[in-house]
């Protein structure tokens, strides 16, 4: 398949109140493939783009209780069976002993499932992405707000975009070379 | 309670001085990194603190040469400097993970200019404390002996010991407060990415910040990563301390098999986290005139939590004192004698002293809101909990049971050297982070400004 050479259309945006609307604007629309870039995190604004799926919990949920598990039958396996050994005339199967690492152990997991799984799932680490072409989005990890409708949305046209994004007002329109 | 009745509230001082801009509050912060020119001043205190983490290093070296033999450490005391030193500096660390997150979850706004320097002196203080059970086990290239791993003498470690409690509690700690500060420090890495106009170091940055755009989905499961991590925190960083304490609580000596141990050793950490954070947070706003930022509120809300929590510690105090007498066991009772009349009083009143008498002045708020006031009395409360850890590894195990087997403790240079190294060590990291990485975190300031809100239409 050839890749399309345009990636889509941005707009920018001054405030973070500018972006919500117009990513609302945007949707309603009937855009579709959208996304928004902003410089610290704006809630709703995920839910204006039509993003409702976040799985970093179930990752965490996953990993926590398989760092549990790993945690209590690592210390019951070394200590039942395959190295018992008689510690004060405790049984070997010491399970309140065993509560803290099984609870470290749970801590670890789901502390780097958590990291691990918000990256995977944000497709992150990514050193190159269209977006960066546009020169001013540096601005995007500083003041400026900027809203993109994707090539790959059924809609566009360029054209249909570049006057649609006109009527949210925004500050400045580039086209996004992929 | 009704807030109308809290004057305190009416003359809060802001978390962020009026008339900032997300520009601005970004230069700021990043110029600190990018464009500010490296000060004689700087130089000298990274040179001194460069040269002792060298005197550490030699001290750990004729230490692998000589063995631990070099230090005080002897029967009864076997736990000298090192485990002080450790609990002292593991302490030292929780107050940055109580800001980073338990403040986090209550919603305390205020923490976001003072958490990102909290957390790397998380970092560097698990890592001083790291050093010390490392290079105590007596043959420290074996130290990875304590990690269960499959091996060829078929031996697996002893998990119903506090002590292997201890290696996963600490290492959980470690690993978590690591990512947690390197994930917070991520947005902010694009940032430098994008102002700076050196090519390697966009380069590095880039590298560092993975790519980071600020999509709105990747900000949503970024939060929500944030909000979780720092929930497994929380009772992570309560669950360290506890384990710490457990070291001692689960023995049988006089002085250390106590139940107050845990709550008490976490208030105590917290205490001597807090004074640290003032400690360091009291020059850096006033070097890099971060005043703005890090504002009279920040410190006046360190010295309440140093306040609560050293009356916490006080309490512990009491109640150690209290089961003395009341236990009616002979030996808790000589234990608290030996305290108060015993070789180790000058410490034991010292200690008083410095962890419950003298922070009493925080109560008068011109003293809260004065820095240099804070400064002195931070010091003052590192000192005393230092000295606390001394007297329950020292004083403890000095005259246990049998009269035959008493002893003192004499630390010797090798000792002293170790323990001002790892302050060295410390304080050399925390300089090459001011240097290179945003010591406030950048996208959590600008949340705080007033243009932050979306205002429905």
């Amino acid at each position: 398949m050839k890749r399309n050479p345009i990636y889509g259309m941005m707009a920018e945006f001054d405030s973070a109140t500018a972006l919500v609307e117009a990513a609302r604007k945007t949707h309603q629309a009937g855009y579709k493939k959208i996304d928004a870039y902003s410089p610290f995190p704006i809630e709703g604004l995920a839910e204006e783009i039509g993003f409702h799926h976040d799985e970093v919990p179930l990752v965490v949920l996953i990993g926590g209780l398989v760092g549990g598990l790993t945690g209590y039958l690592m210390q019951y396996w070394i200590s039942v069976i395959d190295y018992p050994l008689n510690i004060g005339g405790k049984p070997y199967h010491s399970w309140p002993a065993f509560i803290v690492i099984t609870f470290e152990m749970t801590i670890l997991f789901a502390g780097i499932s958590a990291v691990l799984g918000m990256l995977a799932l944000n497709g992150l680490p990514m050193p190159y992405h269209p977006v960066f072409n546009v020169p001013r989005f540096s601005a995007a990890t500083k003041d400026r707000f900027f809203l993109i409708v994707f090539s790959s949305d059924k809609k566009y046209d360029a054209a249909d975009v570049r006057t649609f994004m006109e009527g949210l007002a925004p500050r400045s329109i580039s086209e996004v070379p992929s | 309670m009704p807030e109308q009745l809290n004057t305190d509230a009416l003359e809060k001082a802001p978390v962020i001085e009026p008339g900032h801009t997300f520009g601005t509050v970004t230069e700021k912060i990043s110029a600190i990194v990018l464009t500010r020119p490296a000060s004689n001043g700087w130089f000298a205190g990274f040179g001194l603190a460069f040269m002792l983490t060298m005197m550490m290093l030699y001290a750990i070296g004729y230490l692998f040469l000589k063995g631990i033999g070099i230090w005080g450490d002897t029967i009864p005391i076997g736990w000298g400097f090192a485990i002080v030193n450790f609990v002292w500096w593991i302490g030292i660390g929780h107050a940055g993970t109580l800001i980073s997150a338990i403040l986090l979850l209550l919603r305390q706004s205020w923490r976001n200019s003072i958490n990102r320097f909290a957390e790397a002196m998380t970092l560097f203080a698990v890592a001083a404390a790291g050093i010390f059970p490392a290079i105590h086990v007596g043959r420290p290239w074996l130290a990875y002996w304590l990690f269960p791993y499959p091996n060829t003498m078929r031996v697996w470690p002893q998990f119903r010991s506090p002590l292997m409690w201890d290696v996963f509690a600490v290492s959980t700690y470690a690993t978590i407060s690591a990512l947690f500060w390197f994930i917070g420090l991520v947005p902010d890495l694009a940032t430098l990415r994008d102002r700076t106009e050196k090519r390697w170091l966009k380069i590095i940055y880039g590298m560092l910040s993975m790519g980071w755009r600020g999509s709105a989905r990747h900000w949503h499961r970024y939060e929500t990563m944030y909000l979780l991590l720092a929930g497994l925190a929380t009772p992570l960083v309560l669950s360290v301390h506890t384990v710490v304490s457990f070291d001692f609580a689960i023995g049988i000596v006089p002085g250390w098999h106590t139940t107050i141990f845990p709550p008490y050793f976490v208030a105590g950490a917290i205490y001597s986290g807090f004074a640290m954070v003032l400690m360091l947070a009291i020059p850096i706003r006033k070097i890099y005139g971060l005043e703005d930022f890090i504002t009279e509120r920040h410190l006046q809300n360190s010295a309440k939590v140093m306040l609560a929590t050293g009356l916490i510690v006080a309490y512990g105090y009491g109640i150690e004192a209290f089961m003395g007498w009341y236990s009616g066991d002979r030996y808790d009772a000589f234990t608290l004698w030996n305290r108060l009349h015993g070789p180790y009083h000058f410490w034991y009143l010292s200690l008083l002293t410095c962890n419950i008498f003298i922070p009493q002045v925080l109560w008068i708020r011109k003293l809260r809101k004065s820095p240099t006031a804070l400064f002195l009395i931070s010091f003052v409360v590192l000192i005393g909990m230092w000295l606390e850890r001394f007297i329950i590894v020292v004083v403890s195990l000095h005259r246990d049971f049998l009269t035959s087997s008493w002893g003192m403790y004499y630390p010797t240079r090798w000792d002293y050297m170790t323990f001002f190294g790892t302050i060295g060590m410390f304080l050399a990291a925390m300089f090459l982070f001011l240097r290179f990485l945003p010591a406030i975190s950048i996208f959590e300031m600008r949340t705080l400004l007033p243009e932050a809100e979306v205002k429905e239409a």
